[in-house]
């Protein structure tokens, strides 16, 4: 057995379990708005007027009746992903490719039957995948398709970029890579990649896999090293905007780069996990210290992205 | 609070220091009928290997008296116009004395004269010379006719008498026909924390010096040990006037209080006794025993996650199982558990193909588990392992979701977190167990219960801990690269 010291991580100011329950989640952030988070179409609704895009809202299947309409709908598309509104963990997301006749093709390459989308559906209305099993709705959203350049380091799956955003600064970011693992889901207790991306530049540091620190993506064999992603600035002030749009003090931001619509919001998380630190290898607290101790916060998203670009850069 | 009931009250802080006390209840049900009633309980006087320390009956708005008639003594309640079912209390503590109340009286009892009919008549002469014939002395005498009366050596005669009689009465009459004084007792199996218990009946004879006592059953003379004559020569138990349907039954405690205390107690009430847990009725003390440890679990359990971090399928699931465990001790429980919850999960897997909703699985698995321990019971007990009984004691739907949280768990995140999930919660449960049932912590927490409020403290102030988990260090291991 491998233990670290307690002090070698309080040196580090690795936020832990505890802590973060306490000092920040249960300090930070009000009940009354996890709502917004834990229900994905409440979330698209609310950063809509806060100029933060996400995947476009196809259809909506609220009652059971309304199931019938979806075959309608889904005619002339190829591509979309169903998803239950207030679903965790990217339980019950189906994602659909592309059309062979009648057939609906899997992001996994498994052909279904359109009948078997509405007993999806059917499923998630009955609260299959909600969090407490309450009843759902059904979200259809148009899919996502990453930039190539995103795109080739995943394997299946979307990349996401989670950004910390605490008072409305971004802390600390990370790409997530699905591997065969994780199944194509971006969790990083599945299986997932976990890329540590510098705050001021966007570029990665460090990779992490179940924990343990690697360079080369298990599946795709490529380089982790090198990684760059476009329009960081925007995606940060991006991410900062939610902060007004849910009042949430301590959130994780999921986000996507869409090869069309440029950067996407998947969704909020108000509990976001600790790993994201080993992916930086770099603990938490110093940044979230330097920002509980300023004298006076920045009033707009671009300015506190800004001067987080400027504060919580690796490159000095 | 703790320290002022040490040092005034007495109450030792550990468990060696103390002498154990009896508590025993008689609770008396009836029915009244609305017209004046007269209920007349029998109570010991003078019980072999016991001493009465304190008697007291609880009653309320009834008139209460302890009166001796006939050489015993009997409390009678009385109480004009009462309707409804009715609860009467009687406590009395008693300390173990090997040497107290040899039964001797004081004039030595006649045999009481038998009449018997043809052909029994016949039949008795028969067995009676049949044992005296290989007997020298009136115990000697007794034991060969309860042997005689046995099913498996009952001879022709004995099955004759044997038919639609009362065993007991029918040895008693035959002694006396013998010349021999015989009469019945009703014993109390003193074990802790019962309740609803029975008296069993014993055969007593005078042999000339005092009163023996015999097992009707086995023909083993002596009292067996930790049992309570209630009732020795008395005609009855208990008489109802204007009530119907009336029944006893016993609770029983094991308190202990140390010699001072006793001394105390023998002497007057003391003015702070009335905030002590004994006061209560003793059915009720012995549920209160049980929760008092409760907080002690909950404690373990908010340590184990808080501090050492360690995984538990539902918060407080390893409580209720240690609570069971302190019921069924450690290992048959821990064998029980385990069995039930994978078969448990066996049968869960054909549910999961069924795509039910997720409260008529619950429900359907409530059923499951009812049926799985009665199946464990049941073939428990047919390989002769008393064990197999115990399952009953872990709460059904608790277990039930226990699985489904599991089976959810192994579709989800596989076979490993099941494992590390269900062991941890093993784990936690046994150290709340081992907490739990030592003798030390049961004795503080039902002596001082005030002592719940340190734990109470302890919680909370667990609750601000913000320090790193056990295994959290273990998980940030890598992080020492970037030191």
């Amino acid at each position: 057995m491998d233990w670290i010291s307690p002090r070698a991580l309080t040196r580090m100011g690795m936020l832990n379990m505890n802590r973060r329950n306490v000092d920040y989640i249960s300090r930070y952030n009000d009940r009354t708005s996890y709502p917004l988070v834990d229900n994905k179409l409440k979330t698209k609704l609310v950063v809509a007027e806060y100029g933060v895009s996400t995947p476009k809202l196809l259809q909506l299947v609220r009652q059971q009746h309304e199931i019938p309409h979806f075959r309608e709908m889904a005619e002339d598309l190829t591509g979309f992903a169903i998803k239950p509104a207030k679903g965790s963990g990217g339980k019950g997301i189906t994602v659909i490719t592309g059309r062979d006749g009648d057939e609906f093709i899997k992001a996994s390459g498994a052909r279904v039957p359109a009948a078997y989308l509405e007993r999806h559906l059917s499923n998630i209305l009955a609260g299959l995948y909600s969090l407490a099993g309450t009843p759902d709705v059904a979200i259809v959203e148009s899919l996502v398709e990453s930039v190539p350049g995103l795109a080739k380091y995943s394997h299946q799956g979307v990349p996401d970029i989670r950004i910390i955003i605490f008072q409305g600064y971004p802390v600390m970011a990370m790409l997530r890579l699905a591997t065969t693992a994780s199944d194509g889901k971006a969790n990083l207790h599945q299986g997932a990649v976990g890329v540590g991306l510098d705050i001021g530049t966007g570029k990665s540091l460090n990779s992490v896999q179940f924990n343990r620190p690697i360079t080369l993506h298990p599946d795709t064999g490529l380089a982790l090293e090198n990684i760059d992603i476009a329009d960081w600035e925007e995606m940060l002030s991006m991410a900062s905007r939610c902060y007004e749009a849910t009042g949430l003090g301590y959130m994780g931001v999921d986000l996507v780069v869409d090869i069309n619509e440029g950067p996407l919001l998947l969704e909020l998380n108000a509990r976001p996990g600790l790993a994201i630190q080993m992916a930086n290898g770099r603990g938490l607290l110093p940044r979230l210290r330097a920002i509980e101790n300023l004298k006076r916060h920045h009033f707009t998203p671009e300015e506190r992205a800004r001067f987080a670009m400027e504060a919580f850069s690796s490159q000095q | 609070m703790a320290i002022w009931r040490h040092i005034e009250l007495g109450i030792p802080w550990l468990t060696g220091e103390q002498r154990p006390v009896w508590m025993v209840e008689a609770r008396v049900d009836f029915n009244a009928a609305d017209e004046p009633v007269l209920v007349s309980l029998n109570i010991p006087e003078q019980s072999p290997g016991f001493r009465i320390l304190s008697e007291q009956a609880a009653s309320p708005g009834y008139g209460f008296s302890v009166v001796e008639k006939e050489g015993s003594r009997r409390a009678e309640w009385s109480k004009r116009n009462v309707i409804g079912p009715q609860t009467l209390y009687f406590k009395t503590q008693f300390i173990p004395d090997p040497n107290a109340n040899r039964d001797r009286p004081r004039r030595a009892p006649k045999p009481v004269s038998v009449f018997w009919e043809e052909p029994q008549a016949t039949a008795v002469r028969e067995i009676l010379i049949q044992a005296e014939e290989r007997s020298s002395t009136p115990e000697s005498m007794t034991r060969e006719l309860i042997r005689l009366m046995q099913p498996d050596t009952q001879a022709q005669n004995t099955t004759l008498l044997v038919s639609g009689t009362n065993h007991l009465d029918l040895l008693v009459r035959m002694l006396n026909h013998a010349g021999i004084p015989a009469r019945t007792a009703d014993g109390l199996k003193l074990e802790d924390a019962r309740r609803r218990q029975g008296l069993t009946p014993f055969l007593q004879i005078y042999n000339g010096d005092e009163w023996l006592t015999f097992d009707p059953k086995s023909g083993e003379q002596g009292l067996p040990e930790d049992t309570l004559l209630w009732r020795q020569g008395a005609a009855s138990l208990l008489d109802v006037v204007g009530g119907d349907d009336s029944s006893v039954s016993f609770s029983m405690l094991r308190q202990t209080i140390p010699a001072l205390q006793l001394a105390a107690m023998q002497s007057e009430e003391n003015g702070f006794g009335f905030l002590s847990l004994y006061q209560l009725p003793v059915e009720e003390q012995g549920m209160f025993r049980m929760l008092l440890l409760l907080p002690l679990g909950a404690l373990m359990v908010a340590f184990m996650r808080i501090v050492i971090g360690i995984r538990t399928s539902g918060t407080f699931m390893p409580v209720l199982i240690a609570v069971a465990f302190v019921q069924t001790n450690l290992l048959p429980g821990l064998i029980a558990f385990t069995s039930v919850v994978s078969i448990g999960l066996l049968m869960r897997g054909y549910l999961s193909s069924l795509n039910l909703l997720l409260v008529s699985r619950i429900s359907a698995l409530i059923i499951l588990v009812i049926f799985i321990t009665a199946g464990l019971s049941i073939v428990g007990y047919q390989m002769g392992f008393n064990t197999g009984m115990t399952v009953t004691f872990f709460p059904m739907v608790i277990i039930a979701w226990t699985i489904e949280r599991m089976s959810i768990l192994w579709e989800e995140e596989g076979a490993h977190e099941v494992f590390v999930q269900g062991a941890g919660s093993l784990f936690v449960a046994v150290c709340a167990f081992l907490v739990m049932d030592a003798p030390l912590s049961r004795h503080l927490t039902f002596n001082f219960p005030e002592l719940h409020f340190v734990v109470l403290g302890l919680i909370l102030l667990m609750g601000q801990y913000t320090g790193y988990k056990l295994s959290e260090l273990r998980r940030f291991t890598p992080m020492k690269a970037y030191d």
